[in-house]
């Protein structure tokens, strides 16, 4: 435990600051023992003895079978070594149950990172788990429904980040579900778990259209209507790929020379303004003009074009920078699910 | 969801590899009894599985295995007459076991294999439960229990090294709960089912019948009989005749038992307290019991025959511990007559002329029974008669080829052509046969008896004392009643190693082997429902039944997981603080033993400046050990040379 006196210090005068610059401290603060979360409101979740639950595995019946036999066997022919090692590993299967409940208990499991998607992709969340205690914890197990079930060891004091994935189906806040830790270890004769409820959601933008249409070039007409798509624009540079962006516009040169995956960027002639507007849209359903808004709010960003929204309700003036961007999408994202600001507090970057 | 499940991937080549090698080790102890062929046959299923293991080839078809089973069901049917039992079980144990590793893909197959490996070791323990084989068998338990480990490890290939560390303290904080269970489980007195009775193989001990030449046979073997402790001191040893199988009817060149045994046991006068004794008699697979000459009382369930021999109402199939009281001094049956009486005079019709004269000589010279006995005694003194282990070969009148050619001769033929005499002479006589001595082992303060202390000697009926012992040999060597056979023999003899004579500390570790191995014996190998409810009625159970038992078992069980549970989950909610915390921590310990304790709530720079105002020549190494640590806390991720210079400043900081 650490001393009353750092906890306090820990909220001392000058903590925000050091919050602000770390972004990790609230995982640091201290928590009460016995407490079942603390930190921000289901951020973090300790496991404590009531949430860890031990049932045999199937093997673990089956050993059971088999050391029913033993003791026959070793009445029956009298073996006294026969009961030694039958009782010896009936205790060693007793003594496993502690193993896995000690793998579990006083874990920490908190919220990590999660990144916005679109709807349709996967959305992946990290998921910390924190081991304070001075023992390592080996085979933590994080199942997660639709998730392929992640693994690993816990050296002491130490963090690991496990990622679970989930396919969004649609737009708007996709909350995480309930999360199981699990563990076979020592001997798989036992399976201790603990089921874990996170507060962690994650924005799902809506899915880009597929087809690429120009956007509304016309409020310029001077213009004439810009073929956004063609050839024309100067290449303006390379940026980290986002996901959304044209296939069309990533490097591939640069992937084939494994610098990563980057998208190119070009900059038109002129620093005109698009205004992407949900009235010009009409006849199309809400999900579908959702969609084209989306799609054109990526292609804007890629070609360096500044782009303004109108939603009904809502309207962001024209801008061409990666806050402006999320802000678009994000309004996209929740238009007409009710609250547009969401109703608990934001993931964590 | 496509990703299959731990269970169903495949064990990785070094855990094929371990596994294999486990079950080798776990097999090994039975291949010495299996028939070469199974040995063989074994052997090449888990090569090859070796090396399905090491090329990753497919496994072979199923069509294949089925024949192998087969071929193997049936061998071992045709080898052992029977596919139950101990032998002929656990051969067809072992064979489908070795069939099953060619059957093995998944983990979860593996899995079960390593159960099957536990149930190997087992099967072992029917055959041999010594102290270095309990010792063995910890190598394939802890090797199994390492691979179950790994393949719970669900985070990739652990390595051998933490699986196997996580086995060891495992099976180490399961060894007192064993020991619990292992000492209040509730122990059956009689099996579930009938034993099947298997013909023990190379047994040696005395038989019912008696020819020349099988006791020196019996004599170069140092495997021990029985062993006793003495309630009290030790006879010495010339009194320590063990009593074996009484021999009453002679057809010339064999003793045997007589057939006829009458009612109860024959009239016993004791002239002494007697001696108790308790017998751990090693399993001969015969029904009678050595008792020291002449049992007064046998323990229960067991039967005195009418020429005192003590009788199991069973062969004596495994190790058994039973308590006897003796008398040295008695009368035995001085009212003897009739029938039995006749049948301790019978001779064959013919043979052996010569002894015949001899013994109508005496009989003719003396009259008294007494006098004749002292008579033959003082022959075997006088005449040149030799003891030896290596007695030359008798011709077809065995007892007159002895007494008037060879002279050399084992225990046996003085006791059979002493007894041969009396008849011809007409006092009644009988061969006895048992163990004579024993080693006193000072370590654990009892007797061991082994094969080679076998002996024969004589019982005649004298007025008015009845049967009376005379022992032939002991006018002859003396010694070997005195101090034993290994003294009695010549030198250039063929002793067993542990009957020689002398050997300084090499006899001193095997008295305490022996001492170990006895100890093994009594408590754990034999501890049973008996001993149980002895242990249970010392430790203050009145009548201790099942129930308290359970009580005691549930109890102690409960505590000790109870108590491993605190010591494993001890800490384990705490945090380690950080190595920077750790050294701060100590840094304001030192200036609290000033009086310069941090207060509650205090940050390190309010702090540092507090104690900076109190003692100014501390000013400097309390601000840098601070902001070393602040920045070590709360900057960018560890620097490991600042947090050497926090070491260094910490450590040669003196408030």
């Amino acid at each position: 435990m650490r001393s009353p006196a750092a906890n306090a210090w820990e909220t001392g005068p000058w903590t925000a600051r050091i919050r602000a610059g770390l972004g990790g401290t609230a995982r640091r603060a201290g928590h009460l023992p016995g407490s079942e979360s603390s930190g921000r409101d289901g951020a973090r979740v300790v496991l404590t003895r009531r949430r860890i639950f031990i049932l045999p595995t199937r093997q673990g019946l089956v050993f059971a079978g088999m050391l029913l036999l033993m003791l026959i066997g070793a009445t029956n022919y009298q073996l006294s070594l026969g009961f030694a090692l039958t009782f010896l590993l009936g205790a060693m299967g007793m003594v496993s149950i502690l193993h896995a409940f000690r793998t579990l208990a006083g874990l920490e499991v908190s919220v990590g990172k999660t990144a916005p998607a679109f709807a349709g992709e996967a959305v992946t969340f990290g998921i910390d788990l924190t081991n304070r205690s001075p023992r390592p914890r080996l085979s933590v197990a994080l199942s997660h429904p639709g998730s392929p079930t992640v693994h690993c060891d816990l050296p002491p004091g130490q963090t690991r980040t496990l990622t679970v994935s989930m396919t969004a189906t649609r737009r708007g806040w996709l909350r995480l579900q309930r999360l199981t830790v699990h563990t076979r270890y020592p001997l798989g004769l036992f399976r201790a778990w603990a089921p874990v409820e996170l507060k962690l959601q994650c924005l799902v933008y809506p899915r880009p259209e597929d087809i690429r249409l120009p956007p509304p070039a016309a409020l310029h007409p001077m213009e004439g209507g810009r073929d956004l798509l063609g050839a024309g624009e100067d290449f303006a540079g390379l940026r980290d790929y986002r996901p959304g962006d044209s296939p069309r516009h990533i490097a591939w040169k640069a992937a084939a020379q494994e610098r990563g995956t980057l998208t190119k960027q070009f900059s038109g002639n002129a620093a005109e303004e698009v205004w992407l507007d949900w009235e010009r849209l009409a006849g199309l359903d809400t999900e579908a003009r959702l969609s084209r808004l989306a799609r054109w709010v990526l292609e804007c960003d890629v070609l360096g074009i500044p782009y303004g929204l109108r939603l009904p309700g809502a309207t962001r003036p024209p801008a061409l920078t990666p806050e402006h961007r999320r802000a678009c999408l994000k309004a996209l994202a929740l238009f007409g699910l009710g609250d547009p600001v969401r109703p608990d507090p934001p993931p964590r970057p | 969801m496509s990703a299959a499940s731990p269970l169903e991937s495949r064990p990785t080549q070094r855990q094929s590899a371990w596994l294999l090698l486990t079950l080798g080790l776990a097999v090994a102890p039975h291949l010495p009894r299996l028939p070469l062929w199974m040995c063989a046959f074994v052997l090449m299923l888990g090569l090859w599985r070796w090396y399905l293991a090491f090329t990753g080839g497919p496994l072979p078809p199923r069509l294949l295995l089925f024949a192998f089973a087969a071929a193997g069901v049936a061998g071992t049917a045709l080898h052992y007459g029977t596919l139950f039992g101990p032998s002929g079980g656990v051969a067809l144990f072992i064979v489908l076991v070795a069939l099953k590793l060619l059957e093995s893909r998944t983990v979860r197959d593996a899995v079960l294999l390593a159960f099957l490996g536990y149930f190997l070791v087992i099967t072992v323990f029917l055959y041999d439960q010594s102290i270095p084989m309990a010792v063995y068998a910890a190598a394939p338990v802890l090797g199994l229990t390492a691979l179950l480990a790994a393949f719970a490890h669900g985070a990739g290939d652990p390595g051998l090294g933490t699986p196997f560390r996580t086995a060891a303290a495992l099976l180490a904080q399961a060894l007192p709960v064993m020991a619990i269970l292992f000492l209040f489980f509730p122990r059956l007195p009689q099996p579930l089912w009938g034993v099947p009775h298997e013909a023990a193989e190379g047994v040696s001990g005395l038989s019912d019948t008696m020819a020349p030449g099988d006791l020196s046979r019996l004599s170069l073997s140092d495997a021990v009989a029985f062993r006793v402790d003495f309630q009290g001191e030790a006879p010495p040893p010339s009194r320590l005749y063990w009593r074996g199988p009484v021999l009453t009817r002679f057809d010339g060149r064999v003793w045997s038992m007589s057939l006829s045994s009458g009612p109860g046991p024959g009239a016993l006068e004791p002239l002494d307290a007697g001696v108790t004794y308790t017998v751990t008699l090693e399993p001969h697979q015969r029904r009678w019991l050595f008792a020291l000459d002449l049992p007064g009382r046998g323990p229960e369930k067991t039967l005195l025959t009418p020429d005192y021999q003590l009788v199991a109402q069973a062969p004596v199939r495994s190790r058994t511990r039973y308590t006897a009281t003796s008398h040295l001094r008695y009368r035995a049956e001085p009212g003897f007559s009739g029938e039995a009486a006749e049948r301790a005079l019978e001779l064959p019709s013919g043979g052996n002329p010569r002894a015949r004269a001899l013994a109508l000589t005496w009989k003719r010279e003396l009259g008294n029974p007494a006098a004749i006995v002292q008579r033959a005694l003082q022959f075997f003194r006088a005449e040149g008669f030799f003891y030896t282990l290596r007695p030359p070969l008798l011709g077809a009148e065995p007892v007159d080829d002895f007494l008037f050619n060879t002279r050399r001769g084992f225990c046996e033929h003085y006791a059979s052509s002493f007894v041969f005499l009396m008849r011809a002479a007409g006092v009644p006589a009988r061969v006895v046969t048992g163990y004579q001595g024993g080693e006193l082992n000072p370590l654990g303060g009892y007797l061991i008896v082994r094969q080679a202390d076998a002996h024969a000697w004589a019982e005649v009926w004298l007025e008015p004392s009845g049967w009376t012992r005379v022992d032939p040999t002991a006018a002859v060597a003396p010694e070997r009643v005195e101090r034993g056979l290994a003294l009695a023999a010549a030198s250039g003899e063929p002793l067993p190693v542990l009957m020689r004579p002398g050997g300084g500390w090499l006899r001193q570790m095997r008295l305490a082997w022996d001492a170990l191995a006895n100890g093994w014996n009594q408590w754990v190998l034999g501890y049973g429902g008996e001993r149980q409810r002895k242990l249970l009625s010392r430790i203050g159970f009145a009548s201790p039944d099942w129930r308290s038992m359970a009580a005691l078992l549930l109890a102690g069980t409960g505590a000790l997981i109870g108590m491993l549970a605190a010591g494993l989950l001890w800490r384990m909610g705490e945090r380690r603080p950080e190595p920077a915390q750790r050294l701060y921590r100590r840094f304001c310990r030192r200036l609290a033993r000033r009086g310069l304790a941090r207060r509650p709530g205090e940050g390190p720079r309010d702090y540092a400046d507090r104690v900076a105002a109190a003692r100014p020549e501390l000013a400097a190494q309390v601000q840098a050990i601070s902001q070393l640590y602040i920045a070590l806390r709360y900057g960018a991720e560890g620097d490991p040379r600042q947090l050497k210079r926090l070491r260094i400043l910490v450590g040669s900081f003196r408030a």
